[in-house]
């Protein structure tokens, strides 16, 4: 399978752009569709690109589905932080330095894409060497509660479909 | 093309309400950028715009162009997707070099570069 078709998920995620980028499921879109992702998936192969994991798609789903409740919960939480009329004095915005154990890059960059699109948390650093990774949160209370948040929310149910 | 007069009222008030709380969003990030204290603050305040902003304001496209041509318009959930990719790439470029900049500076207030050591 990986011989034939390098890259089985990328390339069908490939084929699934294309159709939505056609806007249409006909025969000929899928036949140009598939032309292109096995093409696409070829690309990869050349490029020498790391295969990457996608276990438990079930897992992969609740986690987008707790991903979009944070996006509205932390839009919420710093729109409420920009509009408050008090100058707010007590609120500490700072670094976090969390220790990872995720080595896959591809669960790397997803916990990235997410940490972004919750605001309020901005990835800045990776040090690849000790595996930590330096956050930036508009509204820091407790540094361990946010060690917490990233390694039980994300870090965990992440590794569980990359690695 | 043909032109929003052409839309129901039953779909013309939610894409408005969507293209409102959308619009909102952004211009709270905006306000965000003037109110808030220093560079890695005011980093925060945008991703409200790529974020819900941007999600508020496709749904509502989705929505308008799937009833003006009978049929699901979908591909703004590509749109969305690229967003959510390539947001943390500028973000990270940003906080990276304001951070670079800030050590040699030697600004108290940011952490010192991680030590590389193994635990």
């Amino acid at each position: 399978m990986t011989r034939l078709l390098p890259y089985p998920v990328a390339a069908a995620a490939m084929l699934l752009a294309w159709l939505l980028l056609i806007g249409s499921a006909g025969p000929g879109a899928v036949l140009l569709g598939l032309l292109f992702a096995a093409g696409g998936a070829w690309l990869l192969a050349v490029l020498g690109v790391p295969p990457g994991r996608l276990r438990r798609v079930a897992a992969a789903s609740r986690l987008l589905g707790i991903v979009l409740v944070e996006v509205f919960r932390s839009n919420n939480a710093v729109a409420r932080i920009i509009l408050a009329r008090r100058d707010a004095r007590e609120r500490r915005s700072g670094f976090v330095r969390v220790r990872l154990e995720m080595r896959s890059q591809y669960g790397l960059a997803a916990l990235a894409c997410i940490l972004t699109a919750t605001p309020g948390t901005v990835w800045v650093d990776y040090d690849a060497r000790d595996g930590t990774m330096l956050l930036h949160v508009l509204d820091l209370i407790d540094e361990e509660e946010w060690v917490r948040i990233i390694k039980d929310r994300w870090e965990r149910r992440l590794m569980e479909i990359f690695e | 093309m043909s032109g929003a007069e052409d839309l129901p009222l039953w779909a013309a008030l939610p894409v408005a309400a969507l293209l409102i709380a959308g619009a909102a969003l952004g211009l709270i990030g905006s306000i965000g950028l003037v109110r808030l204290r220093d560079f890695y603050e005011r980093v925060h305040a945008p991703t409200l715009a790529t974020t819900l902003g941007i999600g508020f304001i496709l749904l509502a496209s989705m929505l308008h162009f799937s009833v003006l041509q009978s049929r699901p318009v979908l591909h703004e959930l590509l749109i969305t997707a690229f967003v959510v990719i390539t947001t943390p790439v500028t973000l990270m470029v940003l906080a990276r070099a304001a951070l670079t900049r800030d050590r040699r500076e030697g600004e108290p207030n940011v952490p010192p570069a991680g030590t590389g050591r193994q635990p």
